[in-house]
């Protein structure tokens, strides 16, 4: 009976690709009545099948869109060995990413370090725990914060240029001319961005880490009147090694699902302007969650 | 020994392009019907057709831009339809392509736009590359001062100018002009004419044009194709183009609005 029930929503659904092979339209009649099968009238029916055919069709674009991605990695990932290397484009990508992100990213990590300080200040005197403050400003900025937030910053200035840049190429027909004159688009266009973001991001973090920790440092010592000295100590005391290299992994990741992210929307893009857009769009989109994701999945495998 | 002549006579006899019943659908539409095209080495072929009857689809086929859904295409005896990787590469440095847009690369200068195919495909070293390219460029009518400009800064004529330096600048074995004279001057035309037959005649390359302009199309071409509703209804020497006897293309060399191809056009 199972099986019966089923059979119509397969043999209505319109998506070539989920079509299993049709029943002839003997069995059809002798199976399946199409009205007393217990689904109620046939409008009700039709209704569920539009509904399981639209769950089937998502999963169908999901699936379709992450072997495409996979594929488009793995050809990313094979360019990367082979020679040859563009290293003027590598260098150009790293400036971009790593010294022009520097402001940003910068701003960023000294005003999280000012906040967090206030912030736990205002927590832990509930319980006089103050001393903390340090240690608590230092293990968030490193293990957390920083490569989170440097990750989300440089997610939008970065993956948003590399989307547009590969975008409009796509459109104007400039990756079809790279292949025309003997330049592998991937090795060209792609793989900088892949490897600049990746080697890129855990030093802009590194930086971020510094200037947060100095950020919480200036707003313990000049605002809430800690003593400098045994603020850097208490800074020093719990901190491990790999607080700090967990974070720099972290970031190193993030860069190569920013860089990623970017070169996949954009050179599939489709389209004119709205097209170039759409692909901005998705490409910082995609890779802020990727990024969230990616953190959890990270933390649970470094301090479990 | 004795195979080399043999080897050498079947060599000339292979085709530098042949086309094969190329078909290519883009969903419902079908935009190639079948095309059979044999295009011999050191032959100029244009192209003609009304706009959107799957002229430039055509080219990029060729090139492998567009996987064509039926059909193969060999280039130099080689089937080059579905191949892929360094294959691929390998057969994309026997070709120049300009574009119809021109396809420049706007984060480059002009020079080294023209220069690319030499940097990056040849390997040469940017000085000579960059004296090749300004030679190249007033090869097209364009002085060495546009060689530091950036594409966005030049006019559409210059750029499409750009595009035929870069294309012939790694001189090819087989060129590909997408609407070469397209928003030029009729002077600089007719320039840009010569240019392209002397790199068919001096360089003894293969040519694959694509024109709207009759004038140009007798200048630069040994055969002329046109193409219909997805296939080649008329492909012959440019002398018979006047007296082809076909009335499709009578009426697109002669422009005229009445006659067996209709404009798919509404009164307003
Ligand atoms: N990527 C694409 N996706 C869908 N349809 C396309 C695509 N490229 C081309 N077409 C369609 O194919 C047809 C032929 O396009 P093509 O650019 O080859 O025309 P053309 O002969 O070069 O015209 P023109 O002389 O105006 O340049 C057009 O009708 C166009 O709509
Ligand atoms: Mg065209």
């Amino acid at each position: 009976m199972q099986r019966l029930h089923a059979g119509p929503a397969w043999v209505h659904c319109d998506t070539p690709y989920m079509a299993p092979p049709r029943p002839s339209p003997s069995t059809l009649t002798e199976d399946t009545p199409l009205s007393s099968d217990g689904l109620g009238s046939g409008k009700e029916k039709a209704k569920f099948m539009n509904f399981l055919s639209a769950i089937g069709r998502a999963t169908l674009t999901f699936m379709e869109a992450a072997g495409h991605l996979a594929l488009f990695t793995f050809t990313a990932l094979a360019h990367c060995l082979r020679p040859p290397f563009y290293f003027r484009h590598i260098g150009r990508q790293m400036v971009e990413i790593g010294f022009y992100s520097l402001p940003v990213v910068g701003l960023t990590a000294v005003f999280t370090g000012m906040v967090l300080a206030l912030q736990s200040y205002s927590g832990f005197s509930r319980f006089s725990a103050e001393s903390a403050i340090a240690t608590v400003v230092v293990l968030s900025i490193t293990r957390e914060l920083g490569p989170v937030l440097a990750g989300l910053m440089v997610a939008g200035r970065i993956g948003a240029a590399m989307a547009a840049e590969l975008g409009t190429m796509r459109v104007t027909e400039q990756v079809d001319a790279l292949t025309t004159l003997s330049t592998n688009p991937y090795k060209y266009l792609v793989v900088p961005r892949l490897i600049a973001g990746t080697t890129m991001l855990p030093i802009l973090v590194l930086v971020a880490d510094i200037i947060g920790v100095f950020g919480g440092y200036l707003v313990a010592v000049y605002r809430l009147g800690f003593n400098a000295s045994s603020y850097i100590n208490n800074t020093w005391q719990y901190l491990e090694f790999m607080d700090v290299v967990s974070g720099l992994v972290k970031a190193a990741c993030f860069g190569f699902v920013i860089s990623l992210m970017g070169c996949y929307h954009g050179y599939n893009s489709r389209g004119g302007a709205q097209g170039v857009g759409a692909a901005t769009t998705n490409a910082v989109v995609s890779a802020s969650i990727l990024i969230l994701v990616l953190n959890y999945l990270l933390t649970g495998i470094f301090f479990s | 020994m004795t195979m080399a002549p043999l080897e050498l006579t079947q060599e000339m006899d292979v085709p530098k392009i042949a086309l094969k019943g190329v078909k290519k659908f883009f969903g419902p539409k079908v935009v190639l019907d079948g095309i059979d095209l044999d295009v011999q080495r050191g032959e100029s072929i244009v192209i003609i057709g009304g706009s959107g009857t799957g002229k430039s689809v055509l080219l990029k086929s060729i090139l492998g831009i567009i996987q064509p859904d039926a059909g193969t295409i060999r280039i130099d005896g080689q089937d080059t339809t579905h191949i892929g990787g360094r294959e691929r590469e390998r057969a994309m440095a026997k070709f120049g392509m300009l574009f119809q847009g021109a396809a420049l690369f706007d984060s480059l200068p002009v020079w080294e736009n023209v220069a690319f195919g030499l940097i990056q495909g040849q390997r040469m070293a940017r000085g000579e590359a960059k004296e090749r390219a300004v030679a190249t460029l007033g090869a097209v009518g364009l002085g060495p001062d546009v060689a530091n400009l950036f594409p966005s800064e030049l006019s559409g004529g210059m750029q499409k100018r750009v595009g035929l330096a870069r294309a012939i600048c790694t001189r090819p074995e087989i060129i590909f002009f997408d609407e070469p004279t397209t928003g030029l001057d009729p002077i600089m035309a007719d320039v840009i004419n010569d240019l392209i037959v002397k790199c068919v005649k001096d360089l003894g390359a293969t040519a694959l044009s694509i024109t709207h302009d009759m004038a140009s199309a007798r200048k630069i071409a040994d055969r002329i194709a046109m193409l219909y509703k997805g296939r080649l209804i008329w492909v012959g020497p440019v002398s018979a183009i006047d007296d082809s006897g076909n009335p499709y293309v009578d009426q697109f060399i002669h422009g005229r609005a009445e006659g067996p191809i209709q404009m798919q056009i509404r009164a307003f």
